[in-house]
């Protein structure tokens, strides 16, 4: 039952709202995985970017689509709950540190052959701003080393509904895809390598700063 | 709701689709003689005409009420393009969203009749509103530029696309042959096919640049070419699509053509100034809306309101 109501909302509503109100520009398509297991980051401004990062596949995986999200924000109440783990297909991952390993769900996603979804800066911060990058997704790349990386910057969808604000204001949204991270075991360096490829991928578009 | 158009706005739509036929089918041979030369540009742009003939002759053969709806929703896709391309303040993100309401309420006048509004409603009731939205805000940063750079805006896609609307609000305008959907036609067709007359007349005579700065590619020799074969075009369209007669119609293509002219340079300056190519990627070929309706911008009132003085005089109690 909630799996059709997922399917419904999916392309009665997320669908309409990315492509029509939104609008996306984006920018090298091919390069998001087809089946799992893989990993999409992308940089966090707004509620917005989960459900544009979940447009950009094709419905046929939808099942498969499994964003990692907050545990305490998301599963707050019964009602949010519900929406977030069966409408949403939320992984929620525990930001305190209160037994057992908070990335516990990222990891069963990817056994199950899932498409993680990923937000490495850990919370939406400023609007339209990068953070410093958390640790998660390096722990999660050492225990998976052959599941692809795949970086996605978005721009305009902090202008369009950012962190406090209720009001969505539609804004085209940049979507720019980069290509897969190789990363292996022994790549201490696995953060610095994300920041350089979303920093890459910002400069590809021209962003004047949002003040 | 849907309803069979007049019949010469039927034959127009016909005679589109047979142009563009006659077009894929041309694009095919030539990829078959010729395979060494990449034909993809204009397969991509020719595709996209496809569609967007199919949408805009699915509004024409709607009632009226679903195609203003329809150029609204234009209206709406063309703001947003131009909303995603300025600087806006973070203070402002309310400010867009009263900016944005504008437009159903705007092509609601058009539905309503109500031309008193429609004429007043964006260049003076939205442009006292938003100012005044913004004081109590606060941020007086960057005032200036955030109220006229929105309000431009406004005036650009909602205000002047809108007139092209309201062309379907002229029931005292009598012509049997294609009703008021014939004049959106002539007025959309002709300003489509001036670019299409630039782009060849500068082509093939092109030499004196005509706006340098902004379009180093535009002539004179474009610019002229364009208008008297827009011209002529409307001359012999006209009869079937409008109340039109005689010199009436030869000078309706001609301003047509002229503005057209107009709408494109301005939207390339603007572009310029943002230092973008395009206004967005909506329509594979073409860019974005606001690329695609440039020349509709200014051609749509200009075209109205020269029908509007000739069919119902310079003094209001002709409305009446």
């Amino acid at each position: 039952m909630s799996q059709i109501l997922r399917y419904l909302f999916f392309f009665l509503v997320v669908r309409p709202l990315s492509y029509v109100i939104l609008g996306l520009n984006v920018r090298h398509a091919e390069r998001l995985p087809k089946n799992g297991p893989a990993i999409i980051i992308a940089n966090h401004n707004s509620h917005l970017d989960t459900l544009v990062l979940m447009s950009l596949l094709p419905l046929s995986v939808l099942p498969k689509l499994r964003p990692a999200a907050a545990g305490d924000y998301f599963l707050r109440n019964r009602w949010l709950a519900w929406f977030a783990t069966e409408i949403i297909g939320i992984v929620p991952v525990a930001r305190t540190q209160k037994g057992g390993n908070p990335l516990a769900g990222c990891f069963e996603a990817l056994r199950a052959n899932d498409i993680l979804i990923l937000f490495p800066e850990g919370s939406r911060g400023e609007p339209e701003r990068m953070q410093r990058l958390k640790q998660g997704i390096s722990v999660i790349a050492r225990k998976f080393p052959n599941v692809p990386i795949t970086p996605v910057f978005l721009h305009g969808l902090g202008k369009s509904l950012p962190k406090g604000e209720v009001i969505l204001i539609p804004h085209f949204c940049d979507v720019f895809v980069g290509e897969p991270i190789a990363h292996t075991e022994s790549n201490q360096d696995l953060i610095g390598t994300i920041n350089d490829s979303l920093a890459a991928l910002e400069k590809e578009g021209d962003f004047p700063a949002w003040e | 709701m849907i309803h069979l158009p007049p019949f010469a706005a039927t034959v127009t739509i016909a005679s589109l689709y047979g142009v563009l036929f006659l077009s894929t089918l041309i694009i095919l041979l030539l990829k078959r003689m010729r395979p060494e030369v990449d034909f993809s540009e204009v397969t991509t742009r020719t595709n996209s005409w496809w569609v967007m003939i199919t949408i805009f002759s699915l509004a024409v053969i709607l009632e009226r009420g679903a195609a203003i709806i329809f150029l609204g929703f234009i209206s709406f896709l063309a703001f947003k393009e131009y909303l995603s391309l300025i600087p806006t303040r973070r203070a402002d993100h309310r400010i867009l969203l009263w900016a944005y309401l504008s437009i159903p309420l705007q092509f609601f006048w058009v539905y309503n009749y109500w031309y008193g509004m429609f004429i007043v409603f964006i260049p003076v009731w939205i442009f006292l509103l938003l100012p005044m939205r913004m004081v109590t805000i606060g941020a007086t940063e960057g005032f200036l530029r955030a109220a006229g750079t929105l309000h431009w805006g406004l005036m650009i896609t909602v205000f002047n696309l809108s007139h092209a609307a309201y062309l379907l609000s002229l029931p005292q305008i009598d012509n049997p042959m294609a009703g008021s959907v014939g004049l959106l036609l002539f007025l959309v067709i002709l300003t489509q096919f001036n670019d299409v007359a630039q782009y060849v007349w500068g082509k093939s005579l092109g030499r004196r640049k005509i706006v340098p700065a902004v379009s180093p590619k535009k002539t004179w020799e474009g610019f002229l070419g364009g208008v008297a074969t827009t011209a002529v075009v409307g001359f012999f369209l006209a009869p079937y699509l409008t109340p039109l007669e005689g010199w009436h119609s030869l000078i309706a293509g001609a301003i047509i053509a002229a503005s057209g002219f107009v709408g494109d340079v301005i939207v390339s300056a603007v572009k310029r100034d943002l230092g973008v190519k395009d206004c967005s990627n909506l329509i594979p070929g073409h860019g974005g809306i606001l690329d695609r309706v440039d020349s509709l911008t200014v051609s749509a009132p200009v075209f109205f309101h020269y029908i509007f003085y000739l069919y119902t005089g310079p003094r209001l109690e002709s409305l009446l």
